[in-house]
């Protein structure tokens, strides 16, 4: 695929996170039955007007403003007209001209550890359609409930930036997290309320007209957006390599079969008639409101990873890691300021702890440590009152059952062993066991030493301090 | 004529109000007298598409129940009136006079008719309408034409139609209409009665069915000035469910009916007088102008030189808006819906097919034409421009004069079926109201004479924004120094 490039634009939508729909006053919720989320107005039916939900303009100008986007002083918004039966009122209100934001950017980290910038066309703001749901036989039905729930779009530019399937997963990793550290929206992928939708094309290295590019749906996480482009970037090289001509098509991924499909041929432009929608008055944003919904933007994931690393002196990977959820980032910072060492702490929340959230099939905010519990944990440990073994089985209960750690030592009975004594007395048991590992550690193989550690700490039940077992060890073997 | 000699039905709002304050009548004989009036012309007028004898009857009783009580009257109270059948109503019917709403009931009144009746007005009926309010004489209407009461073989204009000949006829004391490009003011003239359009933004238009939403104005329909400012008092007002409508504050427009217009500055816009306006029309208008003159006013003529382009450009704006408020009648959820489907394609395209009459869509497929990638800017996007034009050309006017008099329409009503061949002609006949539709002004319909056959003529009041007061004052003025209004249909 080396004499291909790869050429890769982002619509995606996110669903915002207010009370209510964009133009009535229904509840913007998931869940129950169908149609009982509906007005006249959401419902289209004739006389019915829209009125905008202010709360969903703060939300997309703070986006546009943290995805740093010139922003519209007069909005418009506009009819895209267009017949499908989840449709009400046979458009969509949307914005064409003069969009909330234009002309923005957000910084990827790439694979070798520097920033790449993905210059980001526009940020607008609509409403969702309906849903039909297939009943059986010949029969549809459409539930309304989500037809006019706030949707925010967010289109890179073009030409694109994003020339791979990794930049394309760091870009939609950064989109959430931007969002989700705005409150803009709950950024869950897996139940569309992000959703990305990827165009793609491929062109021979060096040429000058892109190819013709197909759009991919369904990519229900980051891991399938990535996947997703991948295949289809080589599906569209391997075309080309035989001659096939690449027709401009709609793909569906299969998470399952790792695999894209057909979808429907898109060759005909579609007429979507936009223009100004009269039932509407253009939103006028001054200075003065801009001004203050930019002081009210939180600290965003780039600001908090450069503080980490400042602050608190960790590695730019884990800093990068930590902040990539604001959830998490929180969680490591009050676990921090709880007097525990930050880089311990790092190292436990994106390693045992994240762990064990992810096999949970859960995330931060389920997890029943307290921050400050964590914090404990790691004091009890860093003071050598547990060693780091203990710690991490402490760890898991503490994760299971959310007791403070001091409450598990002291049911366990666990002490650390530092009395030189007992602690002869094992390893000399093991000493004798291993005669052969003796021999070759004092034939000058000190690697071994390590093994005969791990068989004192086995003993001990993880109790002793292993800077200790390992000192001892070397006295009495005399290397 | 005094009033007492009068059938119940003959009287104005103003005038059945005052009966019933003053324990004459009850509410209830105000709305029997309309229904037994409807019992006995409907059949030659044919406004009603329904008439609502139980819920007017209850509304009534109840204005009665209150009077019992012993509580004070409201503004306008107990007095019947008609509603546009473009207004939705509440568990009422509301079709727009189309096969397509043919069945729609609303669950929600319109805000207007929320209005009214928190106001205890009862509704007698929905009246008739050219479909979905396109068209000029009701002859559009997908159920049946109404006739003019002054002349039954002519149209009582349009769209309104219905509305208009129900006043004219005394079939309802007063009623609402919606006027998008003359839809009110065209029809009151034809039937000699009083028809406002307000300022865009003055009324909610929440539960009007849409035609063209940045034209569309409900207005009042009234046999005085005094009644249509009263009614003009009861339905203005911003509302939260319109973002179109302007939090301008309402004044009692009652108050507003003064016979004085001495200072007053009126322009007589040459263009509004120029071929096509019957010399019968010209002459009673500028006798009008004249009158006016002679009360304090004055005139002056004058020149709105775009004037000549504003139906052009109505005939893009209006349908372009129109294709696409139009696109939810496409038979998924409410209204008519065809047999003959079997895909979704189908079923948007023979719904529509069979639901919708052939102006209708004329202007959808039009409206669709100009809204087209290619043709946008040659045709929305410059008719736009236009409608620029036109507000500035009656800003300037307005820098100095406080009101336009003009002809409501070229001519008084035509014959049923006269113009219906000729698409062009008929369009015609709105040259003179469409204009202020475009620049969102306040314009007033009222009788100034009659034509040698016995028609009513009517002359239309223009004024700037927000100016209704100042209209109605002039209204009002002419109207007290002339006797048409006096006059009722012979039926």
């Amino acid at each position: 695929m080396s004499k291909y490039e790869s050429v890769v634009g982002m619509e995606c939508h996110a669903e915002l996170l207010t009370e209510s729909k964009m133009f009535c006053g229904c509840a913007n919720d998931f869940g129950g039955a169908s149609n009982t989320r509906t007005c006249p107005v959401c419902l289209g039916l004739p006389g019915s007007l829209p009125v905008p939900n202010r709360t969903a303009v703060e939300l997309v100008v703070k986006a546009s403003l943290a995805l740093n986007c010139e922003i519209s002083r007069d909005c418009l918004f506009a009819r895209k007209n267009y017949f499908y039966p989840d449709l009400p009122k046979g458009y969509q209100i949307s914005q064409y001209e003069n969009p909330i934001g234009q002309n923005g950017w957000l910084d990827i980290t790439i694979d070798d550890g520097s920033t790449k910038r993905i210059h980001i066309r526009r940020v607008h703001l609509e409403e969702d359609t309906g849903k039909l749901v297939h009943a059986g036989g010949n029969e549809s039905e459409i539930d309304y409930n989500r037809s006019g729930v706030p949707l925010m779009e967010i289109v890179t530019e073009f030409p694109p930036d994003i020339t791979s399937p990794a930049e394309a997963k760091a870009y939609i990793e950064k989109l959430r997290a931007i969002l989700v550290y705005l409150g803009v929206s709950d950024g869950k992928m897996e139940e569309g309320h992000l959703r990305a939708e990827p165009n793609v094309s491929v062109r021979l290295e060096g040429a000058d007209v892109y190819g013709t590019k197909t759009e991919l749906k369904n990519l229900n996480s980051f891991r399938a957006v990535e996947r997703g482009i991948a295949y289809e970037l080589d599906r569209q090289a391997d075309m080309l390599d035989h001659g096939i001509v690449v027709r401009q098509e709609t793909m569906g991924w299969n998470d399952a079969s790792g695999k894209t499909y057909h979808m429907r041929f898109k060759e005909e432009e579609q007429e979507y008639r936009y223009f100004p929608e009269p039932d509407l008055i253009p939103l006028h944003f001054d200075d003065a409101d801009i001004e203050r919904w930019r002081s009210e933007l939180p600290e965003l994931p780039d600001a908090k990873r450069e503080r980490f690393i400042a602050e608190y002196d960790l590695r730019p990977y884990d800093a990068e890691v930590l902040t990539g959820s604001r959830a998490v980032a929180d969680y490591f910072e009050a676990a921090s300021k709880s007097g525990a060492d930050a880089k311990a702490v790092a190292n436990y929340v994106t390693g045992d702890l994240m762990r064990l959230v992810n096999a949970s099939g859960g995330d931060i905010t389920d997890v029943k440590i307290a921050p400050d519990q964590l914090g404990a944990l790691l004091k009890l440990r860093d003071s050598g009152k547990i060693t780091n073994t203990i710690a991490k089985s402490v760890l898991e209960e503490m994760f299971a059952t959310g007791k403070d750690a001091q409450q598990i030592i002291d049911a366990r009975g666990i002490s650390v062993v530092s009395d030189e004594g007992a602690l002869t007395t094992e390893i000399d048991k093991v000493l004798s066991a291993n005669t052969d590992v003796v021999a070759k550690i004092k034939a000058g193989n000190d690697k071994s030493i390590g093994f005969l550690v791990g068989q004192v700490m086995k003993a001990t039940k993880g109790q002793a301090r292993p800077d200790l077992v390992n000192k001892l060890l070397k006295e009495r073997i005399g290397s | 004529m005094g009033a007492d000699r009068l059938q119940l039905y003959e009287l104005s709002a103003r005038e059945a109000h005052e009966k019933l304050v003053a324990g004459d009548v009850s509410a209830r004989e105000l709305t029997d007298a309309v229904l037994g009036r409807i019992d006995s012309v409907e059949e030659r007028v044919k406004a009603f598409v329904t008439v609502l004898p139980e819920g007017a009857r209850r509304k009534a009783d109840a204005v009665d129940a209150r009077i019992a009580a012993g509580e004070k009257l409201r503004p306008g109270e107990g007095v019947p009136l008609a509603l546009k059948d473009n207004l939705c109503t509440d568990g009422v019917e509301t079709t727009c006079s189309s096969k397509i709403l043919k069945g729609f009931i609303p669950p929600y009144n319109a805000t207007v008719v929320e209005k009214l009746s928190a106001a205890g007005t009862p509704f007698v009926g929905k009246v008739n309408l050219d479909e979905f309010a396109m068209g000029s004489s009701t002859e559009n209407s997908a159920f049946f034409v109404t006739h003019n009461p002054w002349d039954l073989s002519r149209v009582p204009g349009g769209s309104s139609g219905g509305s208009t000949a129900s006043v004219a006829a005394g079939e309802a004391f007063w009623a609402l209409g919606s006027d998008t490009g003359g839809s009110i003011r065209q029809p009151a003239s034809f039937c000699g009665v009083v028809g406002l359009k307000p300022t865009y933004g003055r009324v909610s238009r929440y539960g009007l069915v849409a035609f063209a939403s940045s034209l569309d104005q409900i207005g009042p329909i009234t046999k005085t000035v005094y009644d249509n400012a009263l009614l003009l008092s009861l339905i203005s007002g911003h509302d939260a469910l319109d973002s179109t409508s302007v939090k301008t504050e309402v004044p009692d427009y009652t108050k507003a009916c003064v016979a004085n217009v001495k200072g007053l500055r009126l322009g007589v816009p040459a263009e509004y007088f120029a071929k096509g306006v019957s010399d019968e029309v010209a002459a009673s208008v500028r006798k009008a102008a004249e009158k006016l003159q002679e009360l304090g006013a004055i005139v002056e003529e004058c020149s709105l030189p775009v004037t000549e382009y504003a139906l052009a450009t109505y005939y893009i704006i209006a349908p372009a808006e129109a294709s696409s408020n139009l696109a939810r009648y496409d038979g998924v959820r409410f209204g008519h819906r065809t047999e003959r489907a079997s895909t979704p394609l189908e079923l948007f395209k023979r719904t529509r097919e069979e639901g919708f009459g052939p102006e209708v869509k004329q202007r959808i497929m039009i409206g669709t034409y100009a809204l087209s990638a290619g043709y946008y800017d040659a045709f929305y996007l410059k008719a736009q421009k236009v409608r620029t034009l036109i507000k500035q050309d009656f800003d300037n006017a307005f820098s100095r004069f406080d009101a336009l008099i003009t002809p409501t329409a070229p001519t008084p009503a035509f014959k049923i079926g006269e113009k219906t061949d000729d698409p062009l002609e008929m369009k015609l006949s709105d040259i003179l109201t469409i204009p202020i539709n475009m620049a969102g002004l306040p314009a007033i319909s009222l009788p100034c004479g009659f034509s040698s056959e016995g028609l009513p003529i009517g002359l239309q009041l223009i004024g700037p924004a927000f100016s209704e007061e100042t209209l109605l004052r002039v209204a009002y003025t002419y109207e007290q120094a002339s006797e048409w209004h006096g006059r009722r249909a012979a039926l």
